[in-house]
């Protein structure tokens, strides 16, 4: 085993670069997901007949395609098809639409709003109908309802398993290395590249991946704990999807 | 070479077929290896020998903690050398299709076997304990007990967990592609590399997985309707 190379000030950027990019992809996917998955709970709820059924739709193929094909189809399918429309090029989103990170942020917000879409709707449909009837009852109006009672007892319900779903979207991270974008795996590559280490940058990350999952599990359980009306349970620390 | 036709589907169709057929091929093997591990290691983890409790728990929490594709690439290349090594000894060195083929089923079985790990201690938990001692009281042997009285019981709680696993495993075997080894994704790649259809080929593969994963769902429903025989409906 040789480490030497961790001195490498070079090195050391390359893994902080990754490490900042992997948190930051991480954070901005969780929130937009999150979003996402709300939106996606109502629509298969309450939405009109075609909205619940395309919320449907999007679900299921999400969840039936394996996020690296779902990655490589906006990155390079899509983002091939938006070169050709004309005047694209000189429009503001041009960079935007040229950046790995972008495509790797919307690949990861339409996995998580339709992984924890389902567990939101399960959730949801679980609040019983008496508390959402209670609430009309004292004159809140339908959109008060749904965030100051529905969307709360909802997600008391479910929280353990969304936050189970955040520790695999961080384990879902690396898959961005395959689009060019520097995540703690791209600099392991990059590094097993040019020291022709084959185990030891990967065996460095493997670690620092341990180290992120468990500190994210632990920071996850305190909101747990301090979200109102959770009652502490007993569960396994790494859920299964 | 003059104006080349643009190459379709159709003259991909031979070859995505094989590679979807690989596919299968590696998932079906994984997943037999990997219930097997699964059932080792839940029985390790309900032993009531400490070491091979902490062995289990080490197994299945370190490969549940660490990302796939980076396990997929580490074992790929710490398990072909093993393997290079192994056939080179038995004097069949250069067999370089049946390595990777090999290592791309031992590694997603081993990942697999962690989170089947987990999925069978939950099921064989929630056997009713009356049932393991009247097994006891009847005076089966251990192997008796395990094969009529714990397989059955635990079946219908660990049924739902192992579907699940078997539609990540179907999903997991695209990651085989960042390897380079030949299935269904990296076959896919190549076609719209070469075709410059990208578009199209990523949508193609997005339904061929997704065809893959929705019969297997099917399937996985009449299997639980199945096993869940002569269990009072719930009303």
């Amino acid at each position: 085993m040789d480490f030497s190379w961790l001195s490498d000030p070079f090195y050391q950027a390359y893994l902080w670069e990754g490490f900042v990019n992997t948190l930051w992809l991480l954070l901005v996917s969780a929130v937009g997901g999150l979003l996402l998955a709300v939106a996606v709970a109502l629509a298969r709820l309450r939405g009109p007949r075609p909205l619940a059924w395309l919320a449907w739709a999007f679900t299921t193929v999400i969840r039936g395609t394996p996020l690296l094909v779902q990655l490589f189809f906006f990155y390079y399918g899509v983002g091939r098809l938006l070169e050709g429309v004309p005047g694209i090029r000189d429009s503001v989103f041009w960079p935007l639409l040229r950046d790995p990170f972008f495509f790797g942020a919307l690949t990861f917000i339409l996995s998580v709003g339709a992984y924890a879409g389902e567990v939101i709707r399960g959730a949801m449909q679980s609040v019983p109908r008496g508390e959402l009837e209670a609430g009309r009852a004292f004159g809140l109006s339908g959109f008060q309802v749904l965030y100051r009672l529905w969307l709360p007892r909802a997600i008391q319900l479910c929280l353990p398993t969304l936050t189970g779903e955040m520790i695999l979207l961080l384990k879902s991270v690396p898959l961005v290395s395959t689009i060019a974008l520097m995540d703690l795996l791209q600099a392991a590559n990059i590094i097993r590249d040019e020291t022709f280490l084959v185990y030891e940058p990967l065996l460095l990350i493997a670690g620092i991946y341990l180290a992120t999952t468990i500190v994210l599990t632990l920071l996850l359980r305190l909101v747990e704990l301090n979200f109102p009306g959770m009652r502490p349970t007993r569960r396994r620390w790494l859920p299964l999807r | 070479m003059t104006a080349m036709t643009p190459e379709g589907l159709g003259d991909w169709a031979g070859p995505i077929l094989a590679g979807a057929m690989t596919t299968l091929q590696i998932a079906v093997l994984a997943y037999a290896i990997g219930l097997l591990l699964g059932l080792l290691g839940a029985g390790a983890k309900l032993s009531p020998w400490a070491p091979l409790r902490a062995l289990a728990t080490a197994y299945s929490t370190l490969i549940r903690a660490v990302p796939e594709l980076l396990l997929i690439i580490l074992l790929y290349y710490a398990g072909a050398q093993a393997l290079d090594a192994l056939l080179a000894r038995l004097g069949i060195g250069g067999a370089v299709q049946i390595t990777g083929f090999a290592t791309a089923v031992g590694v997603l079985a081993f990942v697999q076997g962690a989170y089947m790990t987990e999925v069978f201690r939950g099921a064989i938990l929630a056997i009713p304990h009356g049932q393991l001692e009247a097994a006891d009281a009847y005076g089966f042997s251990r192997w008796t007990r395990f094969h009529r009285i714990v397989l059955p019981g635990m079946l219908p709680n660990a049924l739902p967990g192992m579907s699940n696993l078997w539609l990540i495993l179907i999903k997991d075997t695209a990651l085989i592609s960042v390897i380079g080894f030949y299935e269904l994704f990296f076959t896919i790649q190549q076609a719209a590399a070469s075709s410059r259809a990208y578009f199209l080929f990523y949508a193609a593969a997005g339904v061929i997985y997704l065809l893959m994963t929705l019969t297997s769902t099917a399937l996985f429903a009449r299997l639980e309707r199945h096993v869940r025989r002569g269990q009072p409906t719930e009303a």
